[in-house]
């Protein structure tokens, strides 16, 4: 047994283990080993990957003495390692770009605290991913409830407080309708374990009755998924929780939270239900269309926010649903968009909320886009890092947006049905005039003059620029070589099942 | 003969009272003002007429549709639940598969484990993974407490004192009561041996880490109660639960990690399981149900003391 296939369960226990150091040191040295350790963990994962892709084939790890299904077991495979080495890369650029904002948010006294949050959310993240157990997955859910409403209390105004305690609320909802399909699940099954789960549920679903427990198990599990990634009637809870809370906070939040919810979500239809049975339910179909109405409606809302960090929250509602309308198209070229799309975005979308502050900064604080007229130009460096999310939101060519929407289009067309691909067209072609829209709108009015002329006197660090490159960089990588990525991640998914 | 107390108080020379204040209505001023003030901005309202426009179509719209939006949601639940238990097949009848992992658990686990008790056995050791998991949701939430509660430069609660001074002010402190002392002192060392024995016992009958700590953090808190916060804060002071935390998570993640690696690679464990049935068995179940048993603990303490802490101005 090759000694890379332990590296899974270093992640897990070594962010476990760096959670709960964090809270004895003080807040800059927890920083700095947040950083050390963060490093470590990407190198970590990415000779996962390696090693996955040179054998090209994933592999299972016992923990503990007892084999499954008799104790747990967590697996590796292309699709898991890739996901996590992205989400990694996203979740040490937010904690480099949006430190100066922690520091200034946050008592000092409660820094240490901040990483200690941020550091259990990568366990948590790691676990999920990696999980081949759904009682693991249940259980690594609620660390990533409780650290997400963490990171956003910490900020202590009383607007974050109240959004925090309004996400409280909808994650445990979501929380408690996960727990009871789990249960459903396992009483069906007798198994907690995801193979033997869809074997089980593979050699029973020919019974009409046991079917229809088996979908309204799943639609349990769906709806409390859905609630907590925000998907179309449930995201009304989102630009406050977004919209208020410390840079890094909404960055990790609506970059990697919501996206660990949906691979979960994913993972429970692919492996547990088995994607054979999951065709025959109409849940992919509700997805689509929810997922439909989430980007239409989602982008309206932006297209109505009076405040930036708002419409960067709408417009993460909008890019759920085509996460969603990934999942409900199916097959390997839904998937693989879906997929990708969770990349995409999660760059994407990082950038926008570690920048959108630092504008605001360079124009007195207010967020508001009346008084960000010409923030671009006050703050160049800034303005150009936005402006490049903004064209990969758009989907402008070579930014991973434009792939992304790319790979929808082509899945529409393979879709076999013709009102489906009809519709999903007309929807992908109102989404980008929108989407155009508001962010032109947006970067107009952030590089025209305004009456405010003087550059800023804030000084960015070096970290600060290395991490928004770095940001820009995986996004131009996804742009340019998307095929490197579709090709990982079909090969991840052949791998899945 | 010098009088006892007890004779005196049967002669009725003393008052048993006197030491006693009763209470009375203390007139408190500035939450009368307060009451004042809402009643001024509600008489307000009611004289603007277009607030009171929205405020009635809010009432009036808003509020009915959302009853009857929850009640028959929370209706339509409940039926599709019921509907769904109908359906699920009968229990080791239509699915005999459901059995198997339960049979194992129960025939071999005390050969396997080492613990009499199958269900520390079970958390502790086949599904080891997510009880380590499960330590770090309580110390997650611990850290939010925290977060939320522990007083900083912004969270002073300048804003609000007057309406902590009132608190402490009718606070009546229980811990000057002779006999809540009294029956303190008597209870606190038998609530510590019974959760330590609960504890201790864990891989032998009912009981352990989460059960052993809940009890021993009760303890604790009525030590706190009876002997005055302040004392049981020199006692279990911030710093040494933080250090009893962090080492007992670092052992718990430290074990968990080489059962882990040497399950996963074939290597020999070296842990010996014990017989079964002593104090000593069970492999690691003992001392991760220690270290489990102590983050309960002062968990339970710590969420006490926070809000306690909350409720003393500028503590």
């Amino acid at each position: 047994m090759n000694f890379i296939t332990n590296f899974p369960l270093f992640t897990i226990v070594l962010s476990l283990f760096s959670g709960v150091l964090c809270t004895m040191l003080s807040g800059k040295t927890a920083r700095r080993y947040t950083v050390i350790y963060e490093c470590v963990l990407i190198a970590l994962v990415s000779c996962v990957l390696y090693y996955t892709v040179r054998t090209g084939e994933s592999f299972t790890y016992v923990m503990g003495e007892f084999p499954a299904p008799w104790g747990n077991e967590i697996r590796a495979g292309i699709l898991e390692s890739l996901l996590a080495l992205i989400f990694l890369i996203v979740m040490i650029c937010s904690v480099l770009g949006g430190s100066r904002f922690i520091d200034l948010d946050l008592d000092f006294s409660k820094v240490n605290l901040y990483y200690t949050l941020i550091n259990l959310m990568t366990a948590a993240i790691m676990a999920i991913l990696w999980t081949n157990d759904i009682f693991t997955g249940y259980v690594f859910l609620e660390i990533l409830t409780l650290t997400s409403c963490g990171v956003l209390i910490v900020r202590e105004i009383g607007r974050t407080t109240l959004a925090a305690i309004r996400y409280m609320i909808m994650n445990l909802l979501g929380s408690g309708l996960f727990l009871l399909g789990v249960v459903l699940l396992y009483d069906i099954t007798g198994n907690l374990l995801m193979i033997p789960m869809q074997e089980t549920i593979a050699r029973i679903s020919g019974d009409h009755r046991t079917l229809l427990a088996v979908t309204m198990a799943l639609g349990v599990l769906t709806i409390g998924l859905a609630i907590k990634s925000g998907l179309f009637p449930f995201h009304f809870w989102m630009p406050d929780t977004y919209g208020y809370a410390t840079p890094t906070s909404g960055s990790v939040l609506s970059s990697l939270v919501s996206k660990c919810y949906i691979f979960l979500l994913f993972k429970i239809y692919y492996r547990v239900v088995g994607i054979g049975v999951f065709e025959k339910l109409p849940i992919a179909n509700i997805l689509l269309v929810l997922g439909m109405c989430g980007i239409v409606l989602g982008s309206v809302s932006a297209l109505h926010a009076e405040h930036i960090n708002r419409m960067i929250a709408f417009s993460s509602a909008a890019q759920i649903g085509y996460i969603f309308m990934g999942i409900g198209i199916g097959g390997t070229a839904g998937y693989t968009a879906a997929i990708f799309h969770i990349l995409a975005h999660s760059v994407t979308k990082s950038l926008l909320f570690l920048t959108t502050p630092r504008l605001a900064e360079a124009s007195g604080n207010s967020l508001l886009f009346k008084k960000l007229q010409g923030s671009g130009l006050r703050d160049p460096s800034t303005g150009f890092f936005f402006g490049a999310a903004g064209f990969s939101m758009i989907g402008i060519p070579i930014f991973a947006g434009f792939s992304s929407k790319l790979l929808f289009a082509s899945a529409a067309v393979g879709s076999g049905s013709r009102y489906k691909m009809v519709l999903i067209m007309i929807v992908l072609a109102v989404s980008s005039v929108l989407n155009a829209l508001y962010f032109i709108r947006t970067l107009i009015r952030i590089f025209s003059e305004g009456e405010d002329k003087r550059r800023t006197t804030v000084k960015h660090g070096a970290l600060y620029a290395v991490s928004m490159s770095t940001l820009i960089a995986v996004n131009l990588a996804l742009g340019l070589f998307s095929w490197v990525f579709t090709g990982l991640i079909e090969k991840g998914l052949q791998m899945f099942g | 003969m010098k009088e006892s107390r007890f004779s005196k108080w049967l002669f009725g020379e003393t008052d048993v009272m006197e030491n006693i204040l009763e209470m009375d209505e203390v007139h408190d001023e500035s939450r009368e003002q307060q009451k004042r003030e809402i009643r001024h901005i509600r008489r307000e309202i009611r004289r603007s007429r277009s607030a009171m426009k929205i405020a009635s179509a809010e009432t009036k719209g808003f509020y009915a549709l959302y009853h009857i939006i929850a009640v028959v949601s929370c209706i339509l639940l409940i039926g599709v639940l019921l509907f769904v238990v109908a359906c699920l097949p009968r229990y080791g009848v239509e699915n005999p598969e459901t059995t198997a992992m339960v049979k194992r658990y129960v025939e071999d686990g005390l050969r396997e484990t080492g613990a009499v008790n199958i269900v520390a056995g079970l958390i502790l050791d086949y599904r080891a993974f997510d009880t380590l998991g499960e330590s770090h949701v309580l110390f997650t939430a611990l850290i939010c407490v925290t977060i939320l509660l522990r007083l900083d430069r912004k969270n002073t609660r300048k804003d609000y004192e007057d309406y902590y001074t009132i608190r402490t002010e009718h606070f009546h402190d229980i811990s000057k009561e002779a006999i809540m002392r009294n029956v303190a002192a008597v209870l606190v060392p038998c609530i510590f041996v019974f959760g330590i024995y609960v504890l201790l016992n864990g891989q032998n009958g009912p009981g352990g880490g989460f059960s052993g700590g809940a009890v021993m953090g009760a303890g604790m808190i009525i030590f706190s109660v009876a002997f005055g916060f302040d004392t049981a804060d020199r006692v279990f002071s911030r710093r040494l639960s933080a250090w009893v935390t962090f080492g007992a998570l670092t052992f718990y993640s430290a074990a968990k990690g080489y059962v882990f690696f040497t399950g996963a690679n074939h290597l020999e464990n070296h842990i010996p399981k014990g017989t079964p049935g002593a104090i000593l068995s069970g492999g690691l179940i003992l001392p991760l149900d220690i270290a489990v048993g102590l983050v309960v603990a002062f968990t339970m303490y710590g969420f006490y003391s926070l809000f306690m802490r909350g409720a003393q101005v500028g503590g």
